[in-house]
């Protein structure tokens, strides 16, 4: 009997919860601001800085999508989510949008019922060595004390790499990212291996970055992406496009510095004139004002400016641009049309 | 007299020798090196090692902390500036100084507001806690919760104080109706205290501006601030909380018994890291979308749960230790069980469990810093978060966690000692 008034109350407060967002635009438009879920802290991707503003290249998704739903790429309440919290907070409703270098998997799209907006961040786990090993491949590692993160799916990544090329390691298992840096440092062991992007953000904070490498291979593949709750199409296009607008406008060479001058006029080309709202109805299609993109983009930059800003090769985490450039450059990246 | 071993003995003194100063090696500082330190062979062994043990804890520790850099960007900086040498990067203290101490998002024009409720709680803490100051003095630890609430959370003040003058009501309804009994007055003191606290919330929202400070939302607090406000709101609200629970286990109702029982036998069973979750992550499942229940005081009402069942049991631990003697005593003066408890029972019993309540304190204190699991930036959430994750500080380990285990120990050697000052102030037998 209990049980059953507590499933009832259960179900009825996730009734109430799915009502309510399936309408998330309006309510993020009538509340004025945009509760983004981010991550209490990745080197990069999202931090608050010295005088407590967040920053990052996850944060700038949120940005963007708070400066084309609402014009203001400030009016964000940016909301903390750790590994172990970030899917609750999402799915009850305390975030609008979850942009927290979170892995787009199966099973986190149809059993835990989200929707991927698109991918920000192609990233794929990757080991870091000391130069001095000499070892310019991973199919070389054989025998070596490999430290990982327990519990992690790069723990199963690691034993599926060096099954596959029928080589031995001996894993020396730890906790924490932190930790693993000490451990790494006071030669526990001889590679470290976790997300490619950690591993840059790792090595930058070593002593002397240079006497470390990424070795090339990539043993799996970890797309990042925003999310959003399932059964909000809307929303979830809005984000989508957002997204997609970024990437966009950087393989149309539309930056945060010209991107005032190019919408004030319809220029030569029409899929950039449509991107900018100065051609065509986009904007009101997806229930926002025409020139939603044009604010997007002034948010921060384009997609290329942002990966530049917070991550790219000339930031301390000194990522090369990688699968994640424009597919005209062999990335990954490919924004569909605007039409 | 003399003479009178003359024949048997060739030679008696007849005088004292003067005093003489013992021998060197039995005086001052030797002899105690010799009995203390070198008494036998094995000790002398593991003397000398442990000295070596100091030299080498101390040839790491002192050029790591004298040679320490205090002023510098990031982390590069500092070794720049250390070049070789082992000196710790301490500018991060420095630099994430206000950080560390308020959170990230705390307005720093407001920092002297949790600074002044600090003081305060001291002035406010000093007559409930030194029994030799003036009992009139009492009124200023009943008026601190609410001046505390006013300086940390901001807003009008006609919150703090139409929620004090609804304690008072409830105060002077239970005095006026003392007389007939105590379960009639304590419902009297409820609807005095709810009747006034419900108009109070109605004029305080119609006038929020009035004589109001700056209002901060409980997401921007952090910091060691943050550990703070948890440890002394849980601890001060779980006291009387355990107290009413390790009565009501002993109670001869057994309604009262046994929900007690249930409680504290729950949450004893539960790890606090879950009630957290439940805090965090659960109730936001049943609560419609639009609730904005404060995430503070859901944490606050978890951990004072915790604390309270933890408490309860240590007070048991003290009622069951007083001689039934006691309880006969109270009752052959024909005192009512209330007043048999407030003026026989609970002072010795409390004063019993002194120790226990401490150390449930002390512990409860340094859970503080679990809410860094749920996504609140404490000390260890900022240290872990934010600053390990800006590229500026990514890698000083020992110096952030070092600094967070010193502001700990700090405060939790300064309740450790005051419960042991306490204690020999309250010692009243055996001596």
């Amino acid at each position: 009997m209990k049980t059953t008034v507590f499933l009832g109350t259960a179900s009825a407060a996730m009734l109430v919860a799915g009502l309510a967002g399936a309408q998330t635009l309006s309510d993020v438009q009538e509340r004025g601001t945009l509760n983004c879920g981010v991550s209490t802290g990745l080197t990069g991707f999202s931090a608050p800085n010295a005088s407590g503003e967040w920053e990052g290249f996850d944060v700038a998704v949120c940005r963007a999508v708070a400066a084309a739903v609402l014009d203001d790429p400030s009016a964000v309440e940016f909301v903390p989510t750790t590994g172990k919290t970030r899917f609750t907070s999402l799915a009850s409703g305390e975030i609008d949008l979850l942009s927290r270098n979170t892995t787009w998997t199966f099973s986190r799209d149809n059993d835990l019922k989200f929707e991927f907006a698109g991918v920000n961040y192609y990233d794929g786990q990757g080991f870091l060595i000391p130069k001095e090993l000499g070892v310019t491949s991973a199919k070389d590692l054989d025998g070596a004390t490999v430290c990982v993160q327990t519990g992690t799916t790069t723990e199963l990544n690691l034993a599926d790499f060096f099954r596959k090329n029928n080589i031995s390691y001996e894993p020396v298992p730890i906790e924490t990212n932190g930790e693993a840096q000490q451990q790494y440092i006071a030669g526990a062991c001889d590679a470290y291996t976790t997300d490619a992007s950690g591993l840059a953000a790792t090595r930058a904070s070593f002593e002397n970055p240079s006497e470390h490498v990424i070795l090339p291979e990539i043993i799996s593949k970890e797309p990042l992406g925003p999310l959003v709750r399932h059964g909000d199409s809307e929303w979830g296009d809005v984000v989508r496009w957002t997204l997609n607008a970024l990437v966009a406008a950087e393989e149309y060479g539309v930056t945060s510095a010209n991107v005032q001058d190019m919408a004030s006029a319809p220029g030569d080309n029409p899929e950039v004139n449509r991107l900018l709202g100065t051609e065509g109805e986009l904007g009101a299609m997806i229930g926002l004002d025409n020139d939603w993109a044009v604010k997007a983009i002034s948010a921060g930059g384009n997609y290329g400016e942002l990966f530049a800003r917070h991550i790219g090769e000339d930031t301390p985490v000194g990522l090369a641009r990688g699968l994640n450039a424009q597919w005209t450059n062999g990335g990954l990246l490919y924004a569909p049309p605007f039409r | 007299m003399s003479d009178t071993h003359a024949q048997s003995v060739a030679f008696v003194r007849e005088s004292f020798i003067p005093e003489q100063a013992p021998p060197a090696r039995e005086t001052g500082a030797i002899r105690w090196v010799r009995h203390n330190l070198f008494p036998t062979i094995p000790n002398a062994i593991l003397t000398l090692l442990a000295l070596y043990v100091i030299y080498v804890l101390l040839s790491g520790l002192l050029p790591w902390l004298l040679g320490g850099v205090w002023n510098a960007g990031s982390l590069s900086e500092c070794r720049e500036i250390t070049g070789a040498g082992a000196g710790g990067c301490f500018a991060v203290l420095t630099e994430r100084w206000n950080q560390l101490i308020f959170g990230f998002a705390f307005p720093q024009t407001e920092y002297w507001r949790p600074l002044l409720a600090f003081v305060l709680l001291f002035v406010a803490g000093a007559p409930a806690l030194l029994p030799d100051l003036p009992r009139r003095l009492l009124i200023l630890t009943a008026l601190y919760p609410f001046v505390a609430y006013w300086l940390l959370w901001g807003g009008t003040i006609l919150t703090p104080v139409s929620a004090f003058l609804g304690v008072l009501a409830g105060y002077f309804a239970f005095k006026a109706t003392d007389r007939w009994s105590f379960a009639l007055s304590l419902g009297a003191a409820v609807v005095a205290a709810v009747a006034v606290w419900w108009v109070g919330g109605w004029v305080a929202s119609q006038e929020r501006d009035f004589l109001a400070i700056q209002r901060i939302q409980s997401r921007d607090m952090g910091g060691y601030m943050l550990n703070m406000i948890l440890g002394t709101v849980c601890i001060s609200l779980s006291l009387p909380f355990g107290i009413l629970l390790a009565l009501g286990r002993q109670s001869r109702l057994p309604l009262i018994k046994y929900v007690c029982v249930a409680f504290i036998e729950f949450v004893r069973g539960v790890p606090l890291i879950t009630l957290l979750f439940v805090a965090n992550v659960v109730l936001a499942y049943f609560l419609p979308p639009d609730t904005n229940f404060d995430l503070i005081l859901r944490v606050i009402i978890m951990i004072t749960m915790f604390a309270s069942a933890y408490i309860a049991e240590v007070i048991r631990g003290g009622l069951a230790a007083l001689p039934r003697g006691q309880y006969e005593a109270a009752d052959s003066l024909g005192l009512d069980y209330a007043q048999a408890m407030r003026l026989i029972i609970l002072p010795q019993a409390l004063k019993i469990s002194i120790p226990g309540i401490v150390n449930v304190a002390v512990g409860l204190f340094k859970d503080t810093t679990l809410v860094s699991i749920i996504s609140m930036f404490d000390v260890v959430g900022m240290i872990r978060g934010p600053i390990l994750a800006s590229t500026d500080w990514n890698g000083v380990y020992w110096e952030l966690y070092g600094f967070a285990a010193l502001l700990f120990f700090v405060t939790c050697y300064g309740i450790s000692q005051y419960s042991q000052w306490l204690e020999r102030k309250l010692a009243t037998e055996h001596r």
